[in-house]
């Protein structure tokens, strides 16, 4: 190939975006937590703050809580995926999917916001039946969020996962022979769930298996949900650290870092007992497949298998609607399920405030966005360059891609924090920049790598013989013929880094903030109209940013039948 | 000089199995059949001799055209022109750009590059063409400007993967003698890969056949 080509930086760059940070912040962690932090103090290794950390009244409560609630949301959440697939029409699969976009695009805080505003004592549901049905006059004395044991917490990872988990079964699903197994199946007498169990599921739960790992990872270690939803006396192992870490006492940073250790321990924890999981759920099937049962009559399975995946999809547009309601709300008494009034008041006394952190959002996220995608597109154009099975977007490079998602934040993101206040570039642009871009960029390049490797390359090949170069190419075929695909991307990866929240916390270091921090930062306040203008504001950013991804290609092809499609 | 496509003591393998190996020579205005069922290298053929040969095959010769070295040479210097069993014309252009993107940059200025774009749309039948949306041309149409797009390129040999075998009967015949009678006139040599033996015979020059 003719000598020099930019895209033979993409690989490199990318891989060092995607694992210095998580090595260097694994490192920075370990230091503190034994002792060793010269900026505080620390010159001497010590297991001092071991001993602290445990000695924290309800230190492994707290760790539990953070295990079993990330453990129970990540297997209901795949169990009702399973079923989902297995039940699912394809006329069902394809509304499904078709919703998959603006789900997933919701940040964690609003979707946890949304869901508080909904099953709270005093919150939308309970107000649309009282008092008919229940004599409620005032809000029960309940507590139904911040449940002691994180009911409503695994409520909202769930509704939070079950998006991520179909849309990466839906990404492998095509790869694997559905229809033909479930014919096969069906003609041998097996019910539809039965048969999808023993014939389609082995096949895809390979495929997704990383993405199941990363979701454990997220779900043990989440921040920003278990603040909002999550227990509170003892709360989450995370909800704590970041306590220790924000609090004015600095000497507390040592603790922090052994408990972001211990945080590491426990979900690698989840890791092996989902493995555990994993072995006896493939001895189970086994044995339902040797045994030859059919199970033909699944029905009521199915409906529950249907109607699971849509109550999570419900409550969320159901809480983002009451949020957008009670930010416009005048006065509005419980069990009334109306405000008495509406009016902009809120709005315009939050907009003054709204302003920087919208900014800091925005050129964070469109940066980050665009940076990552152009970084995915260097690879995959390198990864066609060199034409070998060893390409970067490949098999053993998928690990590294999933790398920052597999690693707890908590673990890492304490050490980095120590690093940038070392050297002094903590609350710094450029600083959080770069950190958002190492949770981007995994989701840019998985959602990039399948459209552009789907694409027909002798395409390409036409192209070349015309005599186009690669980067002619790029930007006369492959570019405008992705258009979709590439903006849904930077779509995407706008909506992740604006959802960011203990990244931004820890290194925009309060100089910087987000409509995420600020949002999750009014949660312990309990101001509902304010709570509510800026989490409407966070779920209309990115749901913004899929708007204009889809509607630049339908425009810009809107006489072209042959892209109306793809 | 020697005119034509000259193919030097051609191999190709895969894991140390040799698929093809020879030496051929196509005139100007010849057609090199290529047949053989699928897995026999045909396709591994056709990527050899278009610059995208899988890293996975070995593959040494040399491939010269009126002469000239293309071996080494990337795909988008070969100066070969490609046409598949699909007519691939790019949907995000409307047919005139489509044509316009082969035609050589050396043409300078809109209007006489749009003439000459018009010109070929005249020849291929199908004047007045330039601003359909190209999804919505007929297969046979479809075929035809393919055709040109890649003639405007000016090719200095054609590679054909299959060309007809998607169209029916009665417009395979048709485009056949297109596709065949433009190489002849315009003196260029054909590779031309294909399962269908009434390709072969119409083809009339010499037939590789490959086994597995």
């Amino acid at each position: 190939m003719a000598g020099f080509t930019v895209s033979k930086f993409g690989p490199p760059l990318t891989i060092s975006l995607l694992t210095l940070p998580v090595l260097a912040g694994i490192f920075g962690t370990i230091l503190p937590a034994f002792g060793y932090l010269p900026a505080l103090g620390g010159t001497q290794f010590s297991l001092l703050p071991v001993q602290m950390l445990l000695t924290e009244p309800g230190i492994f409560r707290s760790a539990i809580l953070s295990l079993v609630t990330g453990l129970v949301a990540s297997t209901i959440g795949l169990v009702v995926v399973l079923l989902f697939l297995a039940a699912a029409s394809p006329k069902a699969l394809a509304r499904m999917s078709s919703m998959i976009s603006p789900l997933l695009s919701v940040p964690h805080a609003a979707a946890a916001f949304g869901l508080a505003f909904l099953i709270a004592p005093s919150g939308m549901i309970a107000r649309i039946i009282s008092p008919e049905f229940t004599g409620w006059n005032t809000p029960p004395d309940l507590l139904v969020v911040n449940d002691a044991m994180g009911l409503a917490l695994i409520a909202g990872l769930i509704a939070k996962e079950l998006p991520f988990l179909l849309l990466i079964a839906l990404a492998a699903l095509p790869q694997i022979p559905v229809r033909q197994s479930r014919q096969i199946s069906a003609s041998l007498g097996y019910g539809r769930i039965t048969g999808f169990l023993i014939t389609v599921w082995p096949g895809l739960y390979r495929q997704m298996r990383l993405g199941v790992f990363a979701v454990i990872a997220f779900s043990t270690s989440v921040v920003d949900v278990a603040l909002i939803l999550g227990p509170q006396s003892p709360a989450t192992l995370s909800v704590r650290l970041v306590g220790w870490m924000n609090d004015p006492d600095l000497s507390l940073r040592f603790v922090a870092a052994a408990g972001a250790i211990m945080q590491f321990g426990v979900t690698l924890t989840g890791f092996a007992i989902w493995l555990g999981f994993e072995k006896a759920g493939a001895n189970i099937l086994r044995i339902m497949a040797a045994s030859g049962t059919r199970f033909a009559d699944d029905k009521a399975l199915r409906i529950v298998g249907v109607g699971a995946m849509l109550l999570p999809a419900l409550a969320l547009f159901g809480g983002l609607i009451t949020l957008a309601l009670w930010s416009i709300s005048g006065l509005w008494q419980f069990p009334d399920a109306w405000p008495s009034s509406l009016t902009l008041k809120g709005w315009s006394g939050a907009s003054e405030r709204l302003v920087a952190p919208l900014l800091t959002t925005l050129q964070i996220g469109i940066l980050a966005s665009l940076i990552s995608s152009l970084l995915a597109i260097l690879c995959l154009m390198r990864e066609d360059e060199t034409r070998s099975g060893l390409g970067f977007v490949q098999r053993h490079a998928i690990a590294i891609i999933y790398l920052p998602l597999l690693v707890p934040q908590a673990a890492f993101l304490f050490g980095l924090q120590f690093m940038f206040v070392s050297f002094q570039i903590d609350g710094m642009f450029l600083s959080l920049l770069a950190s958002h871009l190492v949770f981007v960029t995994p989701y840019v390049l998985l959602s990039l790598s399948d459209p552009w490797r789907a694409m027909d390359r002798r395409y390409l090949r036409i192209a070349a013989a015309l005599g186009k170069s690669p980067w002619q190419s790029f930007f006369k075929v492959r570019g405008p013929m992705l258009l979709k695909a590439i903006l849904s991307a930077v779509a995407l990866g706008f909506a992740v880094s604006a959802a960011q929240y203990l990244v931004t916390v820890l290194v925009g270091a309060g100089r910087l903030t987000t409509i995420t921090t600020e949002a999750v930062a009014l949660s312990s306040g309990g101001n509902r109209r304010v709570i509510g203008i800026y989490a409407f504001m966070q779920m209309v950013l990115p749901l913004m940013a899929f708007a204009i991804a889809s509607i630049i290609p339908a425009y810009m092809w809107r006489n072209r039948r042959g892209l109306s499609g793809s | 000089m020697t005119t034509g496509l000259t193919l030097q003591n051609i191999t190709i393998a895969l894991n140390g199995h040799a698929l093809i190996a020879g030496n051929w020579h196509v005139q100007p205005g010849e057609i090199l059949t290529i047949m053989g069922p699928s897995g026999s290298g045909k396709s591994s053929f056709f990527a050899f001799l278009a610059g995208f040969l899988d890293p996975a095959f070995q593959a040494s010769g040399r491939i010269l055209v009126d002469g000239v070295d293309i071996t080494l040479k990337p795909a988008h210097q070969r100066h070969l022109g490609l046409l598949f069993q699909d007519p691939l014309l790019f949907p995000h252009m409307d047919v005139a750009g489509n044509l316009l993107f082969a035609l050589l940059p050396k043409i300078k200025g809109k209007a006489a590059r749009l003439s000459r774009v018009e010109d070929a749309l005249n020849e291929a039948g199908l004047a007045g063409f330039g601003p359909r949306d190209p999804d919505t041309l007929s297969g046979g149409q479809k075929a035809r400007v393919a055709l040109m797009r890649t003639l405007l390129s000016e090719p200095k040999a054609l590679l054909l993967d299959e060309p007809f075998s998607k169209l029916d009967t009665n417009l395979r015949a048709q485009m056949r003698d297109i596709v065949f009678g433009t190489a002849k006139r315009l003196m260029l040599p054909v590779v031309l890969v294909t399962h269908d033996e009434a390709d072969a015979e119409a083809a009339g020059g010499a037939v590789i056949r490959l086994s597995l």
